[in-house]
């Protein structure tokens, strides 16, 4: 099946890493772009009339959550893989918070096994920064970076200790991979569960302030400064967290952040019935915060959107809000959620939307993805743009149905994801 | 004005009508409770189950006597004793309930929004008695209906709520319960007591007393709960006492005939002296008395709500 040669036709191609954006046919041969050009002859390919259609490289989504091993029960490498396909995501990064966790030979071991077996599109490792995410024994860096880690990130806790934290950094520039920072001050944060203001006034709950995220941030930023590594700040929610990554950026940082659909979708707003499906960490902000989000975005500040798949059962969700385990599950609907929140709004065109969700998290991984150019894998999302959906539980290929979308109308729909070289067809 | 929820889970989405509604329901069934037989047959043959998972003596048998003087049947669950140990969840247990047919669930909770999931998961009606910090409506109704009583309307009385608000689920309730109709609300208590952005809620704020005291026609001295995390706020209790205690002192410089209302059970030298807890301006029986008549006009208006349903989907 992966020898049959693909020729794409008459779709509108985006290729922000080429610079192209114009109505072209893109040859598949030996699950590889073998050509993009105008007019390509079938000569016995099998051809996707893509007419109307938007073609974007395979979203990279940096921020996902297999669950796989340990919590089988929530999502398995399948199962979320699959979902990945039907949200038009070719490659995830697997974050390292499973039972075990991911921050040894051993476990990098059994999860490599685990991907071979199972695995439909491609999984890239995110190991732990210290030893059980405990935030006190760095992890063999670069010896995780021989057996194929791209990422480091304790995401769930956030480091609390400079000393360590510095010391990660450094051991991080050496092997010359970025660290994720899950940057939360749970000292701040204290047991919070909303947005602290009239959101959890309102609602009898305690509130996670804005503060508990961005003078964490600011920390690491700082950090980062002082060793010269890569830092990429996950799951960015609020306004004060933006304007200190955009002063880290003018001074020349390597510092890249991330935002999730649900934090330019809905504001503190969506939590007022308590329905858990809404309850993340950071927590939804106010609409002030919504808007810098989407601002950041916009102007490129936030240089990716990640979904933060985060699947837990009914049993987890389906309780009093305070005991909801938190988090949401987002990889069949990251695209259509962006599409209709910033590509029919004007905020960003095509093009930067397949940067942000594809050409530049490649980038931040140093991984060969995210672009359509001849001798890439054939990784790609053809978008039906005009094609309107409901989002229910049983359309989403997730084993869990966490779902904050659950419910509402988006715009664009994946109709073909294609994985190297094979085909999923999803709309007729 | 016709009353259509089956369920009671907050003042806060309550419209005025619908909290007049209850109020002068209440005033009806009040006189049931000073007749030689105290009952009523309104909800002869239904069912109504206390479940309550915090210990709470008041509220519960006030809402056993009301259901009673409407001749309902009364279980009463308390969550030590129930399954809740053996890990079932909430849902769970209401569905269990309302697979014996029992009508209506009084239900109090220590974690904020248990009633309005539980109300979202089950056909019968639950009424909130009491959910985290959340709200405690059927308290702020008799505190209410008890004002009501005492000055004729709610309009234009400046009220003060002193104390804990910030973990308080009774000060949400009257908040909501008095600006709707039309009362102005003042806020007192240490700044740390005090939740985020609370002005939204259209009230004022003070850590003043005597400034919450000043122009009040009635003061709502909440509970101080030094056994909860209040002592991180406010170190000691006499020094709250000496801060923010409802004095004699304090009175006699605030306005003639001030009402001085407590949900109970009162702290008495905490937050309000014992003269005061007892004197003239307290009412403070006078609302456990009514609280009687609300939980009565509550439980009927849910079960009314109930039953029209009933007959539209039949």
């Amino acid at each position: 099946m992966e020898k049959e040669k693909i020729l794409i036709k008459g779709g509108r191609v985006i290729d922000p890493g080429n610079k192209i954006d114009d109505i072209l046919d893109i040859l598949i041969a030996d699950s590889k772009i073998s050509k993009v050009s105008k007019s390509i002859k079938p000569e016995g390919a099998r051809v996707l009339d893509a007419t109307g259609k938007i073609i974007i490289p395979g979203l990279v989504d940096m921020h996902v959550h297999l669950r796989e091993p340990g919590r089988e029960d929530k999502e398995t490498i399948y199962t979320a893989t699959r979902a990945a396909l039907h949200g038009g995501v070719t490659t995830v990064l697997a974050m390292p918070n499973t039972d075990p966790a991911i921050d040894s030979l051993g476990s990098v071991e059994i999860l490599k096994t685990a991907i071979s077996k199972s695995a439909q599109a491609k999984v890239f490792i995110c190991a732990a920064i210290t030893t059980g995410r405990k935030g006190r024994e760095l992890v063999d860096m670069a010896m995780l970076k021989r057996e194929g880690v791209v990422a480091f990130s304790d995401d769930g806790s956030s480091v609390d200790s400079n000393e360590i934290m510095l010391a990660a950094l450094r051991s991080a520039k050496k092997a010359g991979l970025p660290i994720i920072c899950h940057s939360e001050d749970k000292a701040l944060s204290n047991s919070g569960v909303v947005n602290l203001g009239f959101t959890s006034t309102r609602l009898g709950l305690k509130g996670i302030s804005n503060e508990s995220e961005y003078k964490r941030v600011a920390r690491d930023l700082d950090l980062a400064a002082q060793s010269e590594a890569a830092v990429h700040i996950a799951h960015v929610s609020c306004k004060e967290s933006v304007g200190v990554i955009a002063r880290a950026k003018k001074t020349g940082l390597r510092v890249t952040c991330e935002t999730a659909p649900h934090y330019f979708t809905f504001s503190e707003a969506a939590v007022l019935g308590y329905d858990t499906n809404f309850k993340m960490n950071p927590p939804l902000r106010s609409q002030e915060d919504v808007e810098a989000i989407k601002e950041g975005l916009a102007s490129g500040i936030i240089d990716v959107i990640a979904s933060d798949h985060a699947p837990h059962t009914e049993n987890e969700k389906e309780i009093e809000f305070e005991r909801a385990e938190f988090g949401v599950v987002g990889l069949d609907t990251e695209l259509a959620a962006a599409v209709t929140a910033l590509v029919d709004t004007g905020l960003l065109d095509w093009s930067g939307l397949a940067e942000k969700m594809s050409l530049n998290p490649a980038r931040i991984l140093g991984i060969d993805k995210g672009s359509l150019g001849a001798g890439k894998d054939a990784d790609i999302a053809i978008i039906e743009p005009g094609q309107k959906w409901q989002v229910s539980k049983d359309l989403l290929l997730s084993k869990s149905k966490n779902s904050s979308f659950i419910g509402k109308n988006l715009n664009g729909v994946v109709a073909y994801t294609i994985y190297r070289g094979v085909v999923h067809q999803w709309s007729s | 004005m016709i009353w259509n929820k089956k369920d009671l889970l907050g003042l806060e989405e309550l419209t005025k009508e619908e909290l007049e509604l209850i109020l002068s329901t209440a005033s009806s069934f009040k006189e049931v409770s000073s007749r030689e037989i105290k009952k009523v047959p309104a909800l002869r043959g239904r069912t109504v189950v206390n479940l309550f998972y915090e210990p709470s003596t008041r509220t519960r048998v006030s809402f056993e006597v009301a259901a009673k003087r409407l001749s309902a049947d009364v279980i009463n669950i308390a969550a030590e004793t129930s399954s809740v140990k053996k890990g079932e969840t909430l849902i769970d247990t209401g569905k269990n309930i309302e697979a014996l047919k029992a009508d209506i669930i009084v239900m109090r909770h220590n974690s904020s929004g248990a009633a309005a999931m539980l109300a979202r998961h089950l056909n019968i009606s639950v009424v909130n008695a009491g959910d985290g910090w959340h709200e405690h409506p059927t308290q702020a109704l008799l505190d209410i209906f008890t004002l009501k009583e005492k000055r004729g309307d709610i309009e234009g009385l400046n009220v003060s709520i002193v104390g804990d608000i910030a973990h308080s689920r009774v000060a949400r309730s009257n908040i909501w319960g008095l600006i709707k109709l039309g009362a102005r609300v003042t806020v007192c208590a240490p700044k740390l007591l005090i939740p985020a952005e609370i002005e939204a809620m259209g009230v004022s704020v003070t850590d003043n007393i005597d400034e919450a005291l000043s122009r009040a026609d009635a003061v709502d001295v909440l509970r101080m709960q030094f056994e909860r995390d209040v002592e991180l706020a406010f170190p000691k209790q006499l020094e709250y006492f000496k801060a923010f205690g409802i004095t004699p002192e304090r009175l006699s410089k605030a306005k003639k005939g001030i009402l001085v209302m407590h949900p109970g059970p009162i702290n008495r030298g905490i937050e309000i002296s014992s003269e005061v807890a007892d004197g003239l301006n307290s009412v403070i029986l006078e609302q456990v008395t009514n609280g009687i008549a609300v939980r009565m006009a509550v439980l009927f208006l849910v079960d009314q709500a109930r039953d029209g349903k009933r007959e539209n989907t039949d």
